[in-house]
């Protein structure tokens, strides 16, 4: 099954249209994704700031780390769940969004610099620990980590405008616009 | 002038008609306004783990609100003027939202409370400040900053 049929079956999914049409539902799993925020890149931020040496610089790097990583992934735990579901509520909507496609890419990207920077620049980290600034590979992973989150923000902040500039439901659009955004032919059937 | 006129006179300056106009400048400044919320969610959560006697539990509560508080004043200053912004673009929407000034309340509120009773709380020494009064001051603080950021959320919706 592709992925625009796989989309076009969830978005015929009863609990898919519940939750598009709900009155407070959608609204309150979009809440919770935006307000998770706070939990996860806010305790992200601390934790890529030490990397680059920019704060708690007394603390040890390990130990900021192991302090703070549980509640930067409960946190993203939650942002994937509101997240997918956000998704689920409008599978055809997002299968055509510009933003989406590319925070997905993003997503992706986010996670290899985290499994990069845990099999290379951690498994050294007692040459390092009680450095204030710590090793130029360290601090490339935490701004990286820094630039990728401050870049998912945007893109998903920008996918409710896309309506407003070159959705698919404005044609005619420039082909390239229609591939990037992989607007389906038919209209109606990329109504959710 | 009643504060709605001057709602109306802001919205309607030539500066604020320009921006609106604008498709893409409201969202870049949104999103500007969010690196601000992660940046004081950040700042605001370790110190109030610490209080809370989760986090980074072995540093004194003095030295993380130390290291932490350039990080909330950066924060502070990247969402207060991109909010005022915000609020210009549409002043006259979010004079009759009521979760307008339940947001601004709580702001008012949590920045009084954070540099005054929190910070004195924070940077003293722990054997003096029960644990109790600790957690006491974390949660009015987590709960006002919720509470900012919902109704934040809240006067989003159209």
């Amino acid at each position: 099954m592709s992925l625009l049929r796989f989309c076009q079956w969830l978005a015929a999914t009863p609990w898919s249209i519940a939750l598009h049409e709900s009155r407070y539902m959608y609204l309150i799993v979009l809440t919770v994704h935006v307000l998770t925020l706070t939990v996860f890149v806010g305790t992200a931020l601390m934790l890529d700031l030490r990397l680059l040496g920019m704060t708690m610089t007394r603390v040890p790097a390990s130990e900021v780390i192991a302090r703070l990583l549980p509640w930067t992934t409960a946190g993203f735990v939650v942002m994937m769940i509101s997240g997918a579901l956000l998704f689920y509520a409008a599978p055809m909507l997002r299968y055509q969004n510009f933003f989406f496609r590319v925070k997905m890419v993003a997503l992706v990207l986010a996670a290899l610099n985290v499994w990069m920077f845990r099999s290379t620049v951690y498994r050294g980290i007692a040459e390092w620990d009680l450095d204030p600034v710590p090793p130029r590979r360290a601090r490339v992973a935490g701004g990286v980590s820094l630039a990728l989150w401050a870049i998912l923000i945007t893109l998903g902040r920008m996918i409710p405008y896309q309506l407003y500039w070159f959705d698919c439901s404005r044609q005619p659009q420039s082909a390239i616009v229609n591939t990037l955004s992989g607007c389906i032919a038919d209209p109606d059937s990329g109504h959710r | 002038m009643t504060l709605l006129d001057v709602c109306r006179w802001i919205q309607n300056s030539s500066l604020l008609v320009a921006m609106r106009s604008s498709p893409w400048l409201f969202p870049i400044v949104a999103t500007i306004h969010l690196f601000g919320l992660a940046i004081i969610g950040g700042s605001v959560l370790v110190v109030d783990l610490r209080l809370l006697g989760l986090g980074l539990r072995r540093q004194p509560v003095s030295q993380i609100a130390r290291d932490a508080e350039p990080w909330l004043l950066r924060g502070l200053l990247v969402s207060i003027p991109t909010g005022v912004l915000l609020f210009m673009c549409f002043a006259t929407k979010y004079y009759y939202l009521t979760f307008f000034w339940v947001k601004m309340a709580s702001l008012l509120l949590v920045l009084l409370f954070t540099f005054s009773v929190r910070r004195k709380v924070a940077m003293s020494d722990e054997t003096r400040i029960g644990p109790v009064w600790s957690r006491l001051v974390a949660l009015v603080s987590l709960s006002l900053w919720t509470s900012v950021a919902i109704g934040g959320r809240l006067i989003g919706f159209p």
